[in-house]
């Protein structure tokens, strides 16, 4: 009786983790009710009972008394990571890892961050503003200064994140100041069009994990979290572009 | 469409897209099929413009693609869908009318921004409708697949 409530226990902890951490860094609901469900399916529970929201999840087993919550306090984007649960099930499906190794590695993968090098972040910030504005704007001569501003833009936006972390205002902010970067190198003589300058640099900041998991959400029939996420991609464009006009005003 | 355009276009939109994802941080192993169906969405989009179809026509058609293509490769990565679709939808965007609609409305053009503010509106809703359809066509393949087997 008790070797069975401990192995009840340890199955709600591994599903509730890898819950918690696949909405953490921006999977859509489905996603995580699906692999909570196999999670408790392939550990030997009969049946599962979930609730699961973008602020919180909710789960028991078995139906019997005491199901865990496990509220989620902050949201990141690093897709990785919930490749990495996806592998991790994967491999506890077919027998690889038992169900203690899983939550070790569960809680291992919960305080790792591995994320690309700082320098290739910047870089790639640099690689989505001239490229995108080359091709929405088929203006080549402002290539090279849009990649800088775009790259000084998300700087600002991945400072400020780190250190205040409200993700509204570093949008605002960066926004602010790719406006101020791009009338003032157009000043300068370094571009030609300010419109251009901002719209490809602009782009890094496109909230495009939020308007990707409304849609899905909001289809899959989920309608607490779809149109909360859709709220979270409205503020952030908001931001932005609160940003932009806010500069504007001064041009 | 010249063909250098076309070569520009292409380099364009695979180096953003895959730029996109390293912002997100997505495996390196997805970046290359995230980036290739990032060109093919972005393409579908251009020559249905070109050929007279419509911006609106044409965003609806590259989500359908993009939906459908990410899915193909989640299947062939065994990785999580979003991954794909996520960076592949960037180049369709409507990043130019949003700035314009901010633009006109920071300089008190109202009538004008309304224009813009429509097309945004319009492109938004043709991309959502897109994965909606994207995802009609996913289950109904997943349902003949299955019972293939």
């Amino acid at each position: 009786m008790s070797s069975q409530k401990k192995r009840d226990q340890l199955i709600l902890h591994t599903a509730l983790t890898a819950g918690r951490i696949m909405i953490e860094n921006g999977s859509e609901v489905e996603r995580v009710e699906d692999t909570m469900e196999r999670i408790a399916h392939n550990a030997g529970a009969k049946t599962s009972q979930l609730f699961v929201m973008i602020t919180g999840i909710l789960m028991a087993i078995n139906g019997e008394v005491g199901a865990q919550i496990e509220p989620v306090k902050r949201r990141t984007f690093d897709l990785e990571k919930i490749s990495v649960v996806n592998d991790l099930s994967r491999q506890f499906a077919v027998h690889k890892i038992t169900l203690q190794e899983f939550s070790n590695r569960l809680g291992h993968l919960d305080k790792s961050t591995k994320y690309f090098p700082f320098w290739l972040q910047l870089l790639s910030a640099a690689m989505v503003s001239g490229p995108l504005e080359v091709v929405f704007r088929h203006n080549l001569p402002d290539f090279w200064i849009t990649c800088v501003v775009g790259a000084l833009g998300w700087l600002v936006f991945y400072l400020l994140n780190k250190f205040i972390q409200i993700r509204f205002l570093s949008e605002f902010a960066a926004a602010a100041t790719i406006g101020v970067l791009a009338i003032w190198s157009v000043h300068l003589g370094l571009g030609n069009s300010v419109d251009d300058i901002i719209i490809g640099s602009v782009m890094p900041l496109v909230p495009g994990v939020p308007i990707t998991n409304s849609v899905r959400d909001i289809l899959a029939g989920n309608l607490v979290s779809g149109p909360a996420r859709g709220v979270e991609a409205l503020v952030s464009a908001a931001a932005i572009g609160f940003g932009i006009a806010m500069v504007l005003q001064f041009l | 469409m010249s063909l250098t355009e076309f070569l520009i276009e292409v380099a364009g939109n695979y180096v953003a897209t895959i730029g996109f994802g390293i912002l997100l941080n997505i495996p390196r192993r997805a970046l290359n099929y995230a980036g290739w169906i990032g060109v093919m969405g972005y393409f579908v989009y251009k020559f249905i413009v070109i050929w007279g179809g419509g911006y609106v026509v044409g965003n609806m058609m590259g989500a359908v693609l993009i939906g459908v293509a990410s899915l193909q490769a989640a299947r062939i990565k065994k990785m999580p869908m979003i991954l794909f679709n996520i960076p592949a939808l960037v180049p369709l965007v409507p990043g130019g009318q949003a700035y314009q609609m901010i633009k006109y409305f920071a300089l008190g053009e109202n009538s004008t921004a309304f224009v813009f503010l429509i097309q945004v509106v319009m492109i938004s809703g043709a991309i959502a409708f897109g994965f909606l359809l994207s995802e009609l066509v996913n289950r109904v393949q997943q349902r003949v697949w299955r019972h293939r087997r």
